[in-house]
């Protein structure tokens, strides 16, 4: 099963984000900020990283580029969460290292046709 | 893969309504000459996270407001915009807003569209800059230019549901058969899934069942995959036409991930092809949907951890009483082990040790889960003196210390009503205005001052104002105005007790905010039913200080055990001071009203506890027996008893819920051997010492 790590400060989307990927079928592992991402993805390499990127504390884009600073992570997809879809959000997060952006709000159902065009 | 949006409600208002609580400590605590960039960006993202959030979960009309105030707060935080105290003032007036809102979500509660109105415009004025027109909250609202946000607040009340329905793989004929069946329960649109399969949106107010009814005339339901989108999500075609077209698909890769899918895509696609229809398994799981969705059921609670969990609090009290009754016990073991050999017993008085030692720590901990901190109370302040302070034309200063303190959860609920009084008394009466202030020497800024603290076995609360002071002529006119009974020579401690008496007020303009009379002797009457005090200090031009001082808990007190005849009753500790055994010469008799005895060059009456309840005692002259002294609301008295028993902390019991209520009587306790222990009310028994007479008082 692959895993994803779901790293975003607002619990409803969390649990929103959680629940839509295991009832796709996969595994998920949340993180409320970008440190506690930062965190979890040390402790296990996962498939795919979606973040948000106004977090407080560490945020979305500070999380892509600390992980694309590991080796682990050089290849894993990155997708950040955005509210605006702004060119200018999409170059910094380009630039940060993303793989692809979402835009926020979605539904269920746009989340895992994104996800499986990533991971499968 | 259907997906019920609504579990997530719950957890989005809760987490909404403490952004919301977040963002209001942070806008009053917020510099507005030199705003704190790390709390502008704060206050930005709880507006952003509950757009975010309301947006994701179709909450239009929360979404909309939200829009407004992080598209402001945006311009402010990048310093596009000053912040002015009329920012600050509206996105508090939004944030009271947002809150009607979630509540009529979530409690189907009214929501006041006119106030809704009112402040995005008042929000839409602002970031176009034209705000100085304005004015203050009741100035007339121009109308708005654009139209736009206003159109979109206005939800229409129709009941349309929109739904999402995959069919499996089916002939066109069928597919277009079931889309003119559907179409007449309302609007639809159709698309094409990846896999080629059939894909419906209907918006129509049926029910579900009806449209799976009128699928199963051609397929088999089982095969069908429905799911409700939110009725008012913003673009009501964005499914089908990310669907059907991908013309804006909401999402995007980049390279050199881009290229890497569209060539994982295209060879997906030829290798469909070379199988010429046969799913791939891959493709077939989750398109099925069934199966993975079951799954996730199975899985759920794992998905909802969390650090805190959320009990009734009638099974804490039960575990709470469970542990006294342990405590009990506990006593009477150790008790009836007393007598036993240290030595042949060893190691059962080593075991009853541990026991012992067990049992407390068990009843502490279990204690403090009803303990919460105070800044639940605190937290509702800073808003409130900061309303009040705006109305009345004042400044004022909020301070809170000792937020943490923590205090039991039945006293915390009950000490906001008084706590509410004394604050807004603060800010009306205590703080003068800014003028008065300055003739008077003072910084123009009145400060308040809210702190909480331990002091033994008490939580004392006091609330503290650098303004006027009580004026003593003008309590003691209207005190005699009133027929109080007062004197020149009262103490000025006497004096400020005045003001607790039913229906007096010194203020000299009756405002809406406080000062019609009524309060103060209801605030004194709440503390005391809880089992607390009031003490006020005050000096003319300084401030006034009261404080109110509280048991920690109610369900267990420190007592002295004493004993009149073969009764033993509890003293609850903090009302004793001493006790002692008087010389004969001491004791004097007062013709008609009972006797005094002279303790330190004071007089205090005596109250017999024998004939307050009617026992036969062993002495009942006072250089025999042992009086104790008390002192309740700064009256002092002693109480005659036999003697001593000792001290320990009991487990309070009601006796109104298992018995009646008994005058002079507070409650019950079990001692360690078995037996039932009445505690004494002594502040009662203290008012009745004034009217004690030869016949028993209770009884």
């Amino acid at each position: 099963m692959k895993t994803i790590l779901a790293v975003d400060d607002s619990g409803s989307l969390r649990q929103m984000l959680a629940f839509s990927l295991k009832a796709a079928g996969y595994g998920v592992i949340e993180a409320v900020d970008g440190q506690d991402g930062l965190a979890k993805a040390k402790r296990q390499t996962v498939d795919l990283v979606l973040t948000d990127q106004n977090m407080p504390g560490m945020d979305g884009l500070s999380l892509i580029k600390a992980l694309r600073g590991m080796t682990s992570y050089m290849k894993v997809p990155i997708l950040m969460l955005t509210t605006e879809s702004s060119s200018e959000m999409k170059a910094l997060g380009k630039a940060a290292g993303a793989s692809g952006w979402l835009v926020k709000p979605f539904d269920p159902a746009r989340l895992t046709e994104v996800v499986k065009k990533l991971i499968g | 893969m259907t997906i019920d949006m609504s579990q997530f409600y719950q957890v989005f208002f809760d987490e909404a309504e403490e952004l919301l609580a977040e963002k209001e400590k942070l806008l009053l605590a917020v510099d507005i000459d030199a705003p704190d960039s790390e709390d502008l960006n704060a206050i930005f993202r709880a507006a952003h996270s509950i757009k975010g959030g309301a947006a994701t979960f179709g909450f239009t009309d929360i979404t909309d407001v939200t829009h407004m105030l992080e598209s402001l707060l945006d311009r402010i935080r990048k310093g596009e915009m000053a912040l002015t105290s009329e920012h600050v003032d509206s996105f508090l007036s939004a944030k009271d807003i947002l809150k009607m809102q979630i509540d009529g979500h979530r409690y189907g509660s009214n929501v006041d569209q006119e106030a809704v109105k009112s402040v995005c415009q008042r929000l839409h004025a602002l970031s176009e800059g034209t705000a100085s027109i304005l004015g203050g909250s009741g100035a007339p609202v121009p109308p708005l230019v654009k139209g736009e946000p206003e159109s979109s607040l206005i939800q229409p009340a129709g009941n349309m549901r929109r739904f999402r329905i995959e069919l499996p793989e089916v002939p066109q004929r069928d597919v277009d058969a079931l889309a003119a069946e559907l179409g007449l329960l309302g609007e639809i649109n159709q698309g094409v899934l990846d896999d080629k399969r059939s894909v419906f949106t209907l918006a129509t107010p049926e029910k579900i069942a009806d449209i799976i009814a009128i699928c199963s005339f051609v397929l088999d339901p089982d095969d069908l995959k429905i799911t409700e989108l939110s009725a008012d999500a913003p673009q009501p075609n964005a499914v089908t036409t990310a669907l059907v077209a991908d013309t804006e698909p909401g999402y995007g890769f980049f390279e050199p991930m881009k290229s890497e899918i569209e060539k994982r895509e295209s060879a997906a696609a030829e290798q469909a092809a070379l199988q010429t229809g046969a799913p791939s398994e891959t493709d077939s799981m989750p398109a099925d949907g069934k199966q993975p969705s079951r799954r996730a059921t199975d899985k759920l609670p794992a998905a909802q951890e969390s650090s805190s969990i959320r009990v009734g609090i009638e099974k804490v009290d039960q575990l709470i009483n469970l542990v006294g009754e342990l405590v009990i016990t506990q006593a009477m073991i150790e008790q009836r082990t007393g007598s036993l050999d240290p030595i042949i017993h060893e190691r059962l008085l080593n075991s009853v040790g541990q026991l012992t030692r067990n049992t407390r720590d068990l009843q502490e901990a279990v204690m403090s889960i009803r303990m919460m901190p105070m800044d639940y109370v605190f937290s509702r302040f800073p808003r409130m003196v900061r309303d009040l302070a705006a109305k009345l034309g004042k400044k004022v200063e909020f301070i809170t210390r000792g937020a943490a303190t923590e205090l039991d959860k039945g006293l915390i609920e009950r000490i906001v009503d008084p706590l509410t009084h004394l604050v807004r008394n603060s800010v009306d009466h205590g703080i003068e205005m800014p003028d008065g202030r300055q003739a008077a020497g003072k910084s123009d800024v009145g400060k308040l001052t809210l702190s909480a603290a331990h002091q033994g076995g008490n939580i004392v609360i006091e609330v503290s104002d650098d303004g006027g002071g009580l004026n003593r002529e003008r309590i003691l006119a209207k005190a005699r105005q009133q027929g109080l009974p007062v004197s020149d020579s009262m103490s000025d401690g006497e004096v400020w007790l005045l003001i607790f008496a039913p229906g007096f007020s010194t203020a000299e303009v009756v405002t809406d905010v406080s000062g019609r009379g009524v309060g103060m002797d209801v605030v004194k009457r709440n503390i005391a039913a809880m089992g607390g005090s009031v003490d006020i200090r005050s000096a003319p031009g300084l401030g006034t200080t009261i404080a109110i001082s509280l048991p920690l808990t109610l369900a267990i007190l420190d007592g002295m055990s004493v004993k009149v005849g073969e009764e033993v009753y509890i003293l609850p500790l903090g009302y004793v001071i001493e006790s002692l055994q008087p010389a004969a010469a001491d004791v004097k008799e007062i013709a008609g009203q009972g006797r005094v005895i002279k303790v330190r060059e004071e007089y205090l009456p005596l109250i017999p506890l024998h004939r307050i309840f009617d026992i036969e005692p062993r002495y009942t002259e006072p250089s025999q027996g042992i009086v104790v002294i008390l002192e309740s609301d700064g009256k002092k008295a002693a109480l005659l008893v036999d003697g001593l028993v000792g001290q320990q902390q009991v487990v309070v019991k009601n006796l109104e819920s298992n018995f009646r209520k008994v005058a002079g009587i507070s409650g019950a306790t079990i001692l360690g051997d078995g037996g039932v222990s009445l505690i004494l009310d002594v502040s009662a028994l203290l008012r009745s010492s004034r009217q004690l007479n030869a016949a028993p008082t209770f009884s």
